[in-house]
């Protein structure tokens, strides 16, 4: 059912589709009562944090600094354990599965961080084939020369998405900040993901760059539907940029509003 | 070196020693002394002995050329095991270095034990293993191959691990993200980080592999040390003096491809 959904949404290239929502009733994202601390009965990071992402829907998450937000995404994909609650893609559990299974829930998750963090020495092309390494075709995306030509023409597909398929063969060292992170986001996007977490993405880019990649995320969230989290210290960004804005402090969720209608006023509560 | 012992105490320029540090030093004196007599450094053999190297030095002139094609042969033997071990050992290398990797070992004991083989493979000197393996495939240059590729695996596999080690962490972190498995990381992040230093490495055990493979013939363990120790023990100094002009310009030939190969390596880097 996943796949018909991920048909509908991804297949329809360009095209103004229904809302992804009405496709699927199950949220893409379901998190429940999760917590976690650092230190053995210490102050937890967060704690019962519970709130869902129906699909197609553009969260921002915002609070101060040390607030937990890096944490809260990390603990969704597992990279950092939870201790307690229950996560959930798309209605499949994700909090029982075991090596294997943790790695193909992975795979249906895009992560982009701050720091685009590309292999250097490798071309763009062969950064963005990496997206597919979780999904099946296993070594043979490792290096675009010897991956099949359907993967590679993907990947060229990807490129083009964000606007580089002319710096296929470039060296990833050779990109500028913002080019680096648009190849990120393009080796997310090979990942055929159904949902995108992106944890501060801007956050190392001069203001047209940023301006240039939140462009990105909405129209990707808007034409395709794909489902976005994302971590901005911008207020504007998120208000302009998402549905709705999750506000964390103090170890748990202070705010959970629509964007509309909202003024960067309204959120400078959270920091005080 | 004293100031804030100066600037509690006053100036005290000529302080005491302490006693135990005057008794350790003394005690480092003794034994160097000690040590002198032990190595049978002797300025009065080494005179006695000037003459000598002066025969053994005027014999060596002009350098005989009658077995110059045998020991052309031997030197290319010797060259032989040196480029096939280090290469070999360097290929057994690789997966070693990953088990040795701090940031890659599947688990601490594993990155321990392939620490300690290595270590030990790397402390025993060349010339002990020669012995060994003369002992246990006879003698000729397999046994000197052999050596050459435990020598290359304890030198590279440990400075492999090491840049490896070196490696940002991030562009693993970003494929373990989206679901890849700790070969998929090895392979796309971290051979690729560490492959310009990996290679100068390998270059460094190649010159270390010829220079002690010239030697390993002393022990039977083939290539021109043999030649030169039957020359040696033959009286024929002149042949000698052609075997060492002829290993001068074979480390001498190495060295110069090893550093420019370097050089290439940076330029692209
Ligand atoms: N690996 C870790 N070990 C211990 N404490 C951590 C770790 N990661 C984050 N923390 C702590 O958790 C809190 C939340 O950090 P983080 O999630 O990075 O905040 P944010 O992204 O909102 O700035 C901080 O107090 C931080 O020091
Ligand atoms: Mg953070």
């Amino acid at each position: 059912m996943t796949a018909v959904a991920r048909l509908a949404t991804f297949e329809g290239n360009g095209q103004d589709g229904p809302p992804a929502s009405s496709l699927s009733p199950t949220p893409a994202l379901q998190v429940r009562r999760l917590s976690k601390s650092f230190t053995a009965g210490g102050q937890p990071v967060f704690h019962d944090v519970t709130f869902d992402v129906p699909q197609g829907q553009s969260v921002a998450l915002i609070g101060a600094n040390g607030a937990g937000k890096s944490t809260l995404l990390r603990c969704c994909l597992r990279l950092v354990e939870p201790d307690s609650g229950d996560i959930a893609f798309h209605g499949t559990d994700f909090v029982a599965a075991r090596r294997q299974a943790l790695r193909r829930m992975r795979a249906r998750v895009g992560f982009v961080f701050q720091k685009h963090n590309l292999v250097p020495r490798l071309s763009v092309l062969t950064n963005v084939m990496h997206g597919a390494l979780a999904r099946g075709v296993g070594p043979r995306s490792w290096f675009q020369a010897i991956a099949p030509g359907a993967e590679r023409e993907k990947a060229m597909a990807c490129l083009e998405q964000v606007g580089l398929a002319d710096l296929a063969d470039r060296r990833a060292d050779r990109l500028s900040g913002g080019q680096s992170q648009r190849v990120a986001i393009a080796r997310s996007l090979m990942q055929d993901p159904e949902l995108m977490f992106a944890d501060e993405p801007v956050a190392s880019l001069d203001p047209a760059a940023g301006e240039g990649i939140m462009e990105l995320f909405a129209r990707l969230n808007h034409d395709r539907g794909l489902t976005l989290v994302f971590v901005s210290h911008q207020l504007d960004h998120a208000l302009r940029y998402a549905d709705r804005v999750l506000g964390l402090r103090e170890g748990g969720l202070a705010l959970d509003a629509a964007s509309a209608g909202r003024t960067p006023g309204c959120l400078r509560g959270l920091y005080d | 070196m004293t100031d804030t012992a100066t600037s509690r105490s006053g100036p005290k320029r000529f302080a005491a020693p302490e006693p135990l540090k005057a008794a350790l030093f003394a005690g480092g004196l003794g034994f160097f002394l000690w040590s002198l007599a032990g190595a049978g450094v002797s300025i009065s053999e080494l005179i006695s002995g000037l003459p000598n190297m002066g025969v053994i030095a005027s014999e060596m002139v002009p350098p005989a050329t009658d077995r110059f094609l045998p020991m052309l042969w031997s030197v290319l033997t010797t060259f032989q095991m040196a480029l096939v071990g280090t290469v070999i050992g360097v290929v057994i290398s690789v997966p070693l270095a990953v088990l040795a990797a701090r940031n890659l070992a599947p688990h601490p004991l594993i990155h321990a034990a392939v620490r300690g083989i290595v270590s030990f493979l790397r402390t025993v000197p060349d010339l002990a293993w020669a012995l060994f393996f003369v002992a246990s495939v006879g003698l000729g240059p397999f046994a000197g191959t052999l050596t050459i590729i435990v020598d290359t695996v304890g030198f590279c596999a440990r400075f492999f691990a090491e840049n490896m080690e070196e490696a940002d962490p991030g562009p693993g972190e970003a494929i373990a993200t989206l679901g890849g498995r700790r070969i998929d990381i090895v392979v796309c992040c971290i051979f690729p980080a560490a492959l310009p230093a990996m290679i100068n490495t390998s270059l460094f055990a190649l010159e270390k592999a010829v220079r002690s493979s010239v030697v390993l013939g002393l022990v039977g363990a083939g290539g021109i040390g043999a030649e030169l120790a039957v020359s040696m023990e033959m009286f024929r100094y002149d042949q000698a003096a052609t075997i060492v002009l002829m290993i001068f310009v074979l480390v001498l030939g190495v060295e110069r491809f090893s550093s420019w190969s370097r050089g290439r390596l940076i330029g692209r880097a």
